[in-house]
């Protein structure tokens, strides 16, 4: 079997995301940790297009994107299937990613401004939270029904980096009386064997941050 | 078996065009339905929730929004004809790639050539032709992205051909001297009849540009 290597960065969300796929598949992997502020000569061969991380390699051939990696490894290793069979239900999985990936980075624009532009910021998340309880997860387990899918690990980012992004400016977003099937959902998803004991250490995470977001207000 | 079939769509939608394209190409039969989007039908509001948006697709009842994501369902349901994404894992996710830039790129960049003027504009043409550089460069010398034949990544970007004549007239410049190859496959694309009959004539694309700038206020 030829060697994977994942490229990423700690602790970027889109990383652990493909950090979780191989793990749930049993796929041994080699992780490399980026430097994004000094980008190798690798990344940018692997990812010209856009340069960032995360980027799998498979023998040699880069696949960027990660919700993109997410449907390459479920197609080569089918074992703990993260997509249904069924061509309807993959459909509607695909949206709910597609939905995150254009909704989700709102949660990220709170963390990145003040102002006017964090309100119109906080209001989208709260949004987007909203259809995705009630759409998306309704009443099931996991976004993926019994067990985690593709929908559970693209929505990660809620279950645990939305909680660092609130501590570090100092609004809540996902209130638990507000949201409480998304809520149960975090804990539950946080709790899952592989992803429970693969999880960035949020004391760090909050340094990290608080530093990231000092930084950013600095120069703005 | 009898299939019921319904696109709901906006004549002019580049979306919408995908869907069209990728259904002819499979030989399915369906209803087209026009939708008004200053009053959008309660069919496409039950089908669309969430975006209320066109293109959905109605199969048997059940809706699928979201063009590329409906592309790949026509393309697994009707598998035994005309594959759009190839079979190969990773020539798959290759795939999906170029499809996902040209949905990050062309639309949004494409939107600003007609709705802004001067520096912002520049910027809009310059940033718009360097994407489609990239996708010539990605189409390198074979016929189609999809090989061969057309594919996953030809079914996403043919349908902005027809909005190209919109740009260049209202951005002031010319695509095919910057992009040749590109211009040579999309006249390629054009010659097949999925194509022919799911694109607007470009004129009629411009008028509508114009109709729409005159309506939001931009000069």
């Amino acid at each position: 079997m030829a060697e994977i290597e994942l490229h990423g960065t700690w602790p970027s969300p889109y990383s652990y995301r493909v950090l979780w796929a191989l793990k749930l598949k049993g796929i041994p992997y080699e992780y490399v940790e980026e430097d994004l502020s000094n980008k190798s000569p690798l990344l940018l061969q692997y990812n010209p297009v856009h340069k960032k991380i995360p980027v799998l390699v498979h023998g040699g051939k880069p696949i960027c994107e990660s919700m993109i990696i997410l449907e390459y490894l479920d197609e080569t290793w089918p074992q703990n299937p993260l997509l249904p069979s069924d061509p309807y239900e993959r459909a509607v999985v695909r949206f709910w990613v597609k939905f995150i990936e254009d909704k989700g980075p709102s949660a990220w624009v709170v963390f990145r401004t003040s102002g006017e532009e964090q309100e119109k910021a906080v209001k989208d998340s709260l949004e987007m939270l909203k259809t995705i309880e009630e759409h998306a997860l309704g009443e099931k387990k996991y976004f993926g029904g019994d067990k985690i899918g593709m929908v559970d690990i693209a929505c990660s980012g809620i279950a645990h980096w939305l909680q660092v992004i609130e501590e570090v400016v100092g609004i809540k977003i996902l209130e638990p009386h507000k949201f409480p099937r998304l809520h149960a959902w975090t804990k539950t998803f946080k709790e899952a064997p592989i992803i429970k004991d693969n999880l960035p250490n949020q004391d760090e995470m909050l340094v990290f941050f608080k530093q990231a977001r000092e930084k950013l207000l600095a120069s703005a | 078996m009898a299939e019921e079939v319904i696109l709901l769509d906006f004549w002019s939608s580049p979306f919408g065009m995908r869907v069209r394209i990728a259904l002819a190409e499979k030989g399915v039969k369906y209803e087209y339905r026009e939708e008004d989007l200053r009053n959008k039908s309660p069919l496409l509001l039950q089908m669309n929730p969430v975006h209320k948006k066109i293109p959905v697709l109605i199969h048997n009842g059940k809706p699928i929004c979201e063009s590329l994501i409906a592309v790949q369902y026509v393309d697994e349901v009707w598998k035994d004809k005309s594959p759009l994404l190839p079979s190969d894992p990773y020539l798959r996710a290759q795939a999906r790639f170029w499809a996902d830039f040209i949905d990050k790129k062309i639309y949004d960049i494409g939107r600003k050539i007609w709705t802004t003027k001067g520096d912002e504009q520049e910027a809009a043409k310059k940033e718009f032709i360097e994407a489609l550089k990239l996708l010539e460069g990605e189409l390198g010398n074979k016929p189609y992205f999809g090989g061969e034949s057309m594919g996953y990544v030809d079914v996403a970007l043919i349908p902005f051909y027809s909005w190209f004549y919109a740009y260049e007239t209202c951005g002031n410049f010319s695509i095919e001297p910057e992009c040749p190859v590109l211009i040579a496959w999309a006249k390629r694309c054009l010659q097949k009849e999925s194509v022919s009959k799911s694109l607007p004539d470009p004129q009629k694309v411009y008028e509508f540009v114009l109709v729409l700038k005159k309506k939001f206020g931009i000069e």
